[in-house]
């Protein structure tokens, strides 16, 4: 008989997609506020939750290197969880004294957490409440539990949590571009020109750097988004009429192509323009990348799930500097924002989505790759095993994103290798 | 509901892994989401470690708890037995779980190992990272220390044969206090049996009654399992922590009476260089110098004791997060004549210091944070814990070579300070003024612009606030009393500036001259 060969479980595109549960080795949203902080310079981030999340956020900002931080955490102790004292009543004490300590403090965020979510602390209404009580503060809420977000997905709650509250640009206006996720100032003013460049003018970008700037959206704004993790942020900016631009995302030259040519098509930007306005930093990129290439070349790399971003990634390793994929994990495949990425891949490319952590580094022991990249938790006992690794949260920490950062984010990849070779110890 | 900027120490759970990594052949099964697998980092970055921690998180998440996330713990241990093989198993909930109640005890309890599985009470909402480590050392030793019985000395041994109790993972200089207490212990002749919980199995919990008794180095973590095993084997432990010259004496002193061996090899040994080097002339700068010391409670009073005794400072602010050993500080603080700060609110102990106005604050790296804010020398003392607090050299703090390096510790940063207010005496040089820099770096000497109108002392920023708001508006000073406020060292400057504003509002003065000044220094230098 002829019967046809199955397709693989979930076909999705040509890559080898497999789904994994059991244990997980990631951070929760929380960890989202060490960089959100930094980029809202007037908000604060108000964690309710336990002890070992204070213990969480301090432990993954690089320990205790912001003497002042914009973040802390409301521990919830037994007195609140045994009623003796009305958690939303403490709650207001707490964010009173907060905000006459920081009058510099124009939007507060309360994140919920694991233990908020459990006894079902409702901060929606008390970030309501609140928001009355302190204007002209703002005050907002979202989750970062660990039971429902992993590592990047606090930041797609936060964004989430800002569209409501953005201002509505009218129906007459003219198309706007709004770009979505957190990047580095200096990446943003990078994009900002070259897009100037080819003619579009009115570019937004969501997060703003201050509370009072944030973008207007309506019908005519367009969005590209500049991180793959944000799901909901995406789905609330459809509701509010804007439209997203499908595009691969701006890692590398060839992702940075992809993604500023999605905005120029949407706005009738002509090809000449196009290819003016970029030439010089995808020459620029070329050159940053090519000594890369001869390290990172034909070296065989394996990633463990973490912040969303591997997929684009390992697209960017493999197509610009000819690395063998082994296994790509991801916390979460979003197929649709992830669709030119997922075609992008080498075909037949392992790509699991979820974790079984156990099961996951008998497979990476097993494959033995020149390069590992995983969490921080990992990292030291797969070098002590012979492996090299590459701490996955440094690529959330550092620009890596358009041309000028190309070589950069290679280098990433490449340092680990070097350093192994330099060393006689 | 606390608010929390930076906390002093992590929940219980964290030290019950502190424990469990610590020691080999056993496994920790945390029922916990997936956000507290963070801790892995504690060890495997701040400590350098070359293994995950031997614990497999359930990471529940919120689509299972409308299902069965008992069955997922159960599931969880049953593999983490299979695939890891542990002589013993601690169990327990971290924070959140400990809110849905799934009574992890229990349910590994039915799974019927063949091995000790050993559950962990560690209340999330009241108790904090040591007590967690106290808790899961003491329960560890109450499951694998064997049925009570009275001792029975061995009398074919040559030697004594102790325990050393309490070191862990993620410890405070741990790791090279064992090296300098086993060196001490087999110097007067004493034999190792058992240490505990670094680098024990449960196995060997098992031979802790062979000991004649236990030396406690960590309080904190070993008093609960050192006075369980007093009471069922009879052992007696060690109360004297060997911290600074004065207390490994002692200790060595408390050893030889618990022994009855002689204590001579040691006491009449090379010892330690810090009674010299205090006693040595250029230590006399030292003299009276004011310390402020805060940290885990064992560090922190042998810290200021010796501050007191062996260095000759004058302890100003003595205090503790550590609530469990609030007496033991209270009663320290009082032998230094002050009240004890008994605090894990990081803002408390800033105002404290503040208030105190030290010259040197020894206490954890949120005190260093603060005397950087405030310009005062400070020294790390005490967890919570540090990449730096791993260094790669020998850097032990108790016995004779951790009061050596105690010695370094505490006057290195004033040997800085002396050093700056060396600058300060040659100031008004034209190649040494605060517009060139330094001259070995080619600095340029060039004119000192004419001194501007003193900029008022408003903090850049002021986020954390204090009482400021509601002090009474102090007089202004006059461009002359400014100047001459300049030219008194940096590190006492701001006692001199504080302690005459203090003056002149207590007299209402209108303007703080130079008479004021000096006026205000006669007054309280009486």
């Amino acid at each position: 008989m002829n019967a046809p060969v199955p397709p693989p479980v979930a076909a999705c595109g040509a890559i080898d997609l497999h789904q994994e549960h059991g244990q997980r080795a990631v951070f929760c949203g929380l960890t989202g506020i060490v960089w959100l902080h930094r980029k809202i310079q007037d908000a604060f981030f108000l964690v309710v939750g336990s002890r070992t999340c204070a213990h969480l956020i301090q432990s993954a900002a690089g320990v205790m290197i912001f003497a002042e931080p914009r973040f802390a955490t409301a521990i919830i102790d037994e007195r609140d969880l045994a009623g003796i004292a009305d958690a939303n009543e403490e709650l207001d004490r707490v964010v009173t004294r907060l905000i006459e300590r920081r009058p510099d403090i124009k939007l507060l965020f309360l994140v919920g957490s694991c233990p908020s979510e459990v006894i079902k602390l409702d901060l929606s209404r008390a970030a309501q409440r609140l928001s009355g009580r302190l204007a002209p503060v703002r005050v907002l809420n979202y989750s970062g539990s660990g039971i429902e977000t992993t590592f990047t997905q606090g930041e797609d709650a936060c964004l989430a949590a800002l569209v409501p509250e953005l201002p509505r640009a009218t129906a007459e206006e003219a198309p706007s571009l709004l770009i979505v996720g957190a990047l580095a100032d200096v990446v943003e003013d990078q994009f900002l020109r070259i897009l100037s460049a080819m003619g579009i003018a009115d570019v937004r970008f969501l997060p703003a750097r201050r509370a009072g700037a944030m973008p207007a959206v309506g019908r005519n704004t367009r969005y590209l988004l500049a991180q793959p993790f944000l799901a909901d942020t995406a789905r609330a900016l459809d509701e509010r009429g804007a439209r997203r631009l499908a595009a691969p995302f701006p890692l590398g030259a060839e992702g940075t192509t992809g993604w500023l040519r999605a905005a120029a098509e949407a706005f009738g930007i002509d090809d000449a323009t196009f290819a003016a306005a970029t030439a010089a930093g995808r020459a620029r990129a070329e050159t940053a990348l090519a000594p890369h290439r001869d390290k990172l070349g034909g070296k065989r790399v394996f990633f463990f799930p973490d912040s969303q971003l591997e997929v684009p990634l390992a697209r960017f390793l493999a197509r610009e500097l000819g690395v063998a994929l082994v296994e790509i994990g991801t916390p979460y495949l979003h197929r649709a924002h992830l669709a030119a990425e997922i075609e992008w891949l080498p075909a037949g490319t392992r790509v699991t989505e979820g974790q079984s952590l156990d099961d996951q580094m008998d497979r990476c022991r097993a494959a033995r790759p020149d390069l590992t990249v995983c969490g921080l938790g990992l990292a030291n006992p797969l070098e002590a095993e012979g492996l090299s690794t590459k701490w996955s949260i440094e690529l959330l920490f550092t620009p890596v994103q358009g041309y000028e950062q190309a070589g950069d984010l290679a280098e990433l990849f490449a340092r680990p290798l070097r350093r192994r070779a330099l060393l006689e110890v | 509901m606390q608010l929390t900027l930076w906390t002093y120490e992590g929940p219980p759970h964290i030290g019950a892994m502190r424990v469990a990594t610590a020691m080999h052949g056993l496994h920790y099964v945390l029922h916990a989401p997936q956000g507290d697998t963070y801790a892995d980092l504690l060890f495997t970055m701040i400590e350098r470690r070359d293994a995950r921690p031997p614990v497999t998180y359930t990471t529940f998440r919120a689509q299972d708890l409308g299902r069965d996330t008992a069955e997922l713990f159960k599931t969880s241990v049953a593999a983490a037995y299979a695939r890891f093989q542990p002589q013993a198993m601690i169990v327990g909930a971290s924070c959140t779980a400990e809110l849905i109640q799934d009574d992890p005890g229990g349910l590994a309890k039915a799974l019927d190992l063949p091995i000790p599985v050993i559950p962990l009470e560690l209340p999330a909402y009241q108790k904090k990272e040591n007590w967690g480590a106290s808790e899961t050392f003491y329960r560890l030793v109450r499951a694998l220390a064997g049925p009570a019985s009275p001792r029975s000395p061995d009398e074919s041994r040559q030697r004594p044969l102790c325990n050393i109790l309490g070191p862990t993972a993620l410890g405070f200089r741990h790791r090279d206090d064992l090296i300098e207490i086993r060196r001490l212990l087999d110097t007067l002749g004493i034999a190792v049996n058992v240490v505990a919980p670094l680098g024990a199995s449960p196995a060997d919990l098992g031979r802790l009654k062979d000991a004649d008794f236990n030396v406690v180095l960590y309080p904190e973590t070993a008093r609960s399992a050192a006075e369980y095993l007093k009471k069922s084997f009879g052992q007696p432990f060690t109360k004297e922590v060997p911290l600074g010259v004065g207390a490994t004496n002692r200790f060595v002193a408390e050893v030889a009476t618990l022994t009855g061996i002689d204590p001579a090899p040691v006491l009449d040994g090379p010892g330690s260089r810090l009674p010299w080097y205090s006693r040595s002339v250029d230590s006399t700068y030292l003299t009276g110098k004011r310390v402020f010391v805060f940290g885990d409670a064992t560090h922190a009073i042998g810290i200021a004791r010796m501050a007191a005794r062996e260095l000759g400072f004058t302890v100003v602010g003595l205090g503790t997060y550590g609530r469990e050993f609030a007496r033991e500080v209270r009663a320290e603080a009082a032998e230094h004549g002050i009240e004890a700060l008994i605090t894990d609110d990081y803002l408390d102990v800033e105002a404290a210091i503040r208030a105190a106005a030290p010259e040197l604050v020894l206490g954890t790296q949120m005190e260093r944070h603060v005397a950087k804010r405030l310009g005062i020398p400070c020294a790390v003392i005490s967890a919570p814990i540090h990449v730096q607090d791993f260094p790669a050299r020998y850097a032990p703090q108790m016995g004779f070579e951790g009061a050596n390096v105690l010695f370094d510790t505490l006057v290195h940063p004033l040997m800085m300070g002396l050093e700056e207010h060396l600058l300060g005496m040659f100031r008004e040089d034209p190649e040494f003024h605060d517009g060139v820099g330094p001259s070995h770096l080619g600095g340029t000497p060039f004119e000192a612009p004419p001194v501007a109108a003193p900029a008022s002392p408003t903090p850049a920023v002021a986020p954390i606030l204090l009482e400021e708001a509601v002090t009474i508006t102090d007089a202004p000073w006059a461009p002359e009393a400014e100047r001459e406020l300049k030219k008194i060292p940096f590190f006492v400057r701001g006692k001199a500036r504080s302690n005459t504003e203090k003056f002149a509002r207590e007299r209402r003065l209108p303007l703080i001259t130079l008479e004021t000044l000096y006026d205000a220094k006669a007054h309280y230098g009486r």
